[in-house]
């Protein structure tokens, strides 16, 4: 009957609703990871859906690396401001100064891997027993064996080899204390089913997302922005390109796509012709074959 | 909308699951599928090249695409449930990819937990193997609605039809014992792509649809209930804001079912009755929903009504309710059921305390047949089991409603999930 039918984007939509509240009704003091990107905004979009008319019953946290585009914090605040919601800031420039992370050194230093010890550090702080990422199955090959319900023991480490079976819809959130879970509301979507549900919902998103002019220089092939924490090789010089965000992470490992798509219909066309994946621009990825499992196992998103 | 960016809204997820071991050509199946598919991204494509060649292979190795884990990759195994990705103009497809060793039943069970249709490989050259039969039984315990045998490897028995229909004829002898509802086959290489995504030029005695087609139109919205409504209540959604002083909505996903505005609905397990008020998806407000949509409902009375209650239609058929349940259980942990055990178990959005009764029989799943003497369950196992719940579930029978008829068992001391069960 075709009355009793819904598109799989209406699926997916109802899985990560169903994943969420699940989320809100098991643990007592839930956070969702915010960074600004596409995936982060489509995760809050679907917790305002799961709880309206009430407010979404749980805080933001934003783990930030300094290293921004200005473009997503102006996108962030705006959002909280719109939405009445709650985002907790914390930064690694903190972990950093407290001695706690150092400082990697070289042209190709980023704060990517030292985001973890803030995280972990948040968390602990705010006494939150559950972290919900944006994370996706299809974004690497680490990823695709992650449960929606995620354990982590006290140290925040991930055991991939002893993971809790998860069926049907049953999820299981028992833990210990000093315990938490990391849960992906998100865990079935692809990158072309995040973009079409932006279209479909018409959901706002950071302009650095659509074309723009930007000065940029190419290190190993890779499109990077000229932002002030980065310091250029003396081989590398500045130009300025038509270029958009594909994924956005921090300025450090962020690759630029020259691109001129200007909507999301472009978008989604480019993506529809695209011949490699988001991650392939993102340079914390490039570090080794199990760079993902690696960070994951220490506790990273 | 352009063409393009609209069509998107007609297409429909699928799930499936395969099973098989290492030699029968799985990895090459699912790489066949995604690269066929364009799923496959040069970077993608060029790490496995890279790594084919570190590993010593000639050819690239399409498997190192599905195994994630350091460990899986050193030993060359899949040791956990993988999660693949492709979409055709038709369908978004979910591919649930786990391991067909005995030692990993657990992982299969899981995997055909949420799957609409399961491919079975079978090595043309070895024919029904113990293994064959094993997969075909978990697909039937599982109830998934369909079952695609996939005769593979066709390539190295010239393409031979009378190969193919004495597995096919054997495959349906076994099935005969199942109950599975919707069984097909397809003569494939999964190596040089026959009959998978195109149609095979060798073995034009086939005129039955490639693989690729029957994913992309085997007719599944029948698949989902929907007889009777079942709306188990997730979260309670109280806004107490200046806008809404009093709304008061149930958060929950339809298990089964369809309900709309006006509608008469019980609570259980208080028994008090009211009338669909509202049907709300943020501000969208529904004429009516339908199983696995999920939304929030509101009713014309006031009832006390909690996280762990059910709604379902007054006047359609009503689940069971009661404190014993015979369930068939699959033993995941490496610490073996205790008889007369107590455990946590969750069933839809409702937490009990449970102990293990009696244990009927065990399954031998090579054989598919029942021990009545052996006892002794663990790891991979599956048994007829009696359980007594300290509170009365309200369930429906495994084979009418996937969500209302599992359950999973949660260690107390552990808070591991030991066991899965679906309800006889």
């Amino acid at each position: 009957m075709d009355k009793y039918r819904i598109n799989h984007l209406k699926e997916l939509e109802a899985e990560s609703i169903y994943v969420i509240r699940e989320v809100a009704a098991q643990f007592e003091n839930p956070v969702m990871l915010f960074s600004g990107g596409k995936d982060s905004i489509v995760m809050f979009h679907l917790a305002r859906k799961a709880f309206w008319p009430a407010k979404v019953p749980f805080a933001l946290m934003h783990v930030d690396t300094g290293h921004n585009f200005p473009e997503t914090i102006e996108y962030r605040d705006k959002l909280m401001e719109e939405t009445g919601a709650k985002c907790i800031v914390e930064y690694v420039q903190d972990s950093i100064d407290s001695g706690k992370a150092v400082e990697e050194k070289g042209f190709n230093a980023s704060r990517n891997k030292l985001q973890t010890v803030t995280l972990l550090d948040g968390l602990e702080k705010h006494k939150f027993d559950a972290a919900m990422g944006g994370g996706r199955r299809d974004e690497e090959k680490a990823r695709a064996k992650e449960r929606f319900f995620s354990h982590r023991d006290e140290f925040g480490q991930w055991d991939p080899k002893n993971q809790r079976p998860e069926l049907w819809n049953i999820f299981n959130g028992k833990k210990h204390m000093g315990e938490h879970f990391r849960v992906f509301p998100i865990s079935n979507w692809t990158e072309m089913d995040v973009w079409q549900y932006i279209l479909m919902e018409s959901i706002p998103l950071p302009s650095l997302y659509f074309t723009h002019e930007r000065e940029v220089f190419n290190r190993d092939g890779v499109w990077m922005a000229n932002e002030p924490c980065m310091t250029l090789k003396p081989n590398e010089k500045i130009e300025v390109k038509q270029v958009r965000c594909r994924t956005i992470g921090d300025v450090t490992c962020t690759g630029l796509t020259l691109s001129t798509a200007n909507t999301l219909e472009d978008i989604i066309q480019e993506v529809a012709s695209t011949r490699t994946t988001e991650r392939g621009g993102r340079a914390d990825d490039k570090r080794s074959e199990s760079a993902m499992e690696d960070r994951k196992r220490e506790g990273y998103f | 909308m352009s063409g393009k960016a609209s069509g998107y809204l007609d297409m429909e997820l699928l799930r499936f699951t395969t099973a098989g071991s290492v030699d029968d050509g799985k990895s090459t199946l699912i790489g066949r599928l995604l690269y066929d598919s364009k799923a496959i991204f040069e970077d993608q494509m060029e790490a496995i090249e890279k790594a084919s060649e570190r590993s010593g292979h000639e050819e690239v190795n399409l498997a190192l695409l599905t195994d994630g884990l350091r460990s899986e990759r050193e030993q060359g195994i899949t040791i956990d449930v993988a999660y693949r990705y492709f979409a055709t103009p038709k369908r978004k497809f979910i591919i649930a990819d786990t391991p067909g060793h005995i030692q990993y039943t657990r992982n299969m069970v899981t995997g055909a937990s949420t799957a609409n249709v399961a491919l079975i490989l079978v090595d043309a050259r070895q024919g029904v193997l113990e293994q064959t039969l094993r997969h075909a039984y978990i697909a039937s315990l599982l109830q998934i609605p369909h079952v695609i045998f996939c005769i593979n490897k066709m390539d190295l028995v010239n393409y031979d039809q009378i190969t193919f229909e004495t597995i096919r004829k054997d495959i349906d002898a076994v099935a005969s014992k199942l109950s599975v509802k919707d069984i097909r086959f397809v003569p494939i290489s999964a190596l040089n792509g026959d009959n998978v995504v195109d149609r095979s030029e060798k073995m034009d005695w086939y005129d039955g649809p490639t693989l690729m087609y029957l994913l992309e139109n085997i007719h599944i919205s029948s698949d989902i209930n929907h007889d009777n409504f079942r709306f188990p209540v997730q979260y309670v959604i109280r806004p107490q804001s200046k806008e809404w002083p009093d709304y008061r909505g149930y958060g929950g996903r339809l298990a089964s079912g369809a309900i709309k505005v006006g509608d008469e609905v019980t609570v259980l397990p208080s028994g008090f009755s009211s009338k669909v008020k509202s049907i709300n998806l943020m501000d969208e407000q529904l004429e009516y929903a339908f199983a696995p949509q999920s939304v929030a409902l509101t009713l014309e009375d006031d009832i006390d009504i909690s996280r762990g209650d059910m709604l379902v239609k007054t006047n359609n058929g009503q689940p069971q309710v009661g404190q014993d349940v015979d369930v068939m259980l699959c033993w995941f942990n490496e610490r073996k059921l205790i008889p007369r055990g107590k455990y946590v178990l969750r069933h839809t959005s409702a937490e009990a305390r449970c102990m293990v009764k009696d244990i009927q029989f065990k399954m031998n799943i090579n054989t598919l047949e029942k021990d009545l003497d052996d006892k002794d369950i663990s790891m991979n196992d599956i048994a007829k089991v009696s359980l007594r719940v300290t509170k009365p579930l309200f369930f429906d029978s495994y084979n009418v409603n996937r969500i209302t008829g599992s359950l999973i068992l949660v260690d107390e001391g552990t808070n591991e999930t030991v066991a899965a069960g679906m309800i006889i």
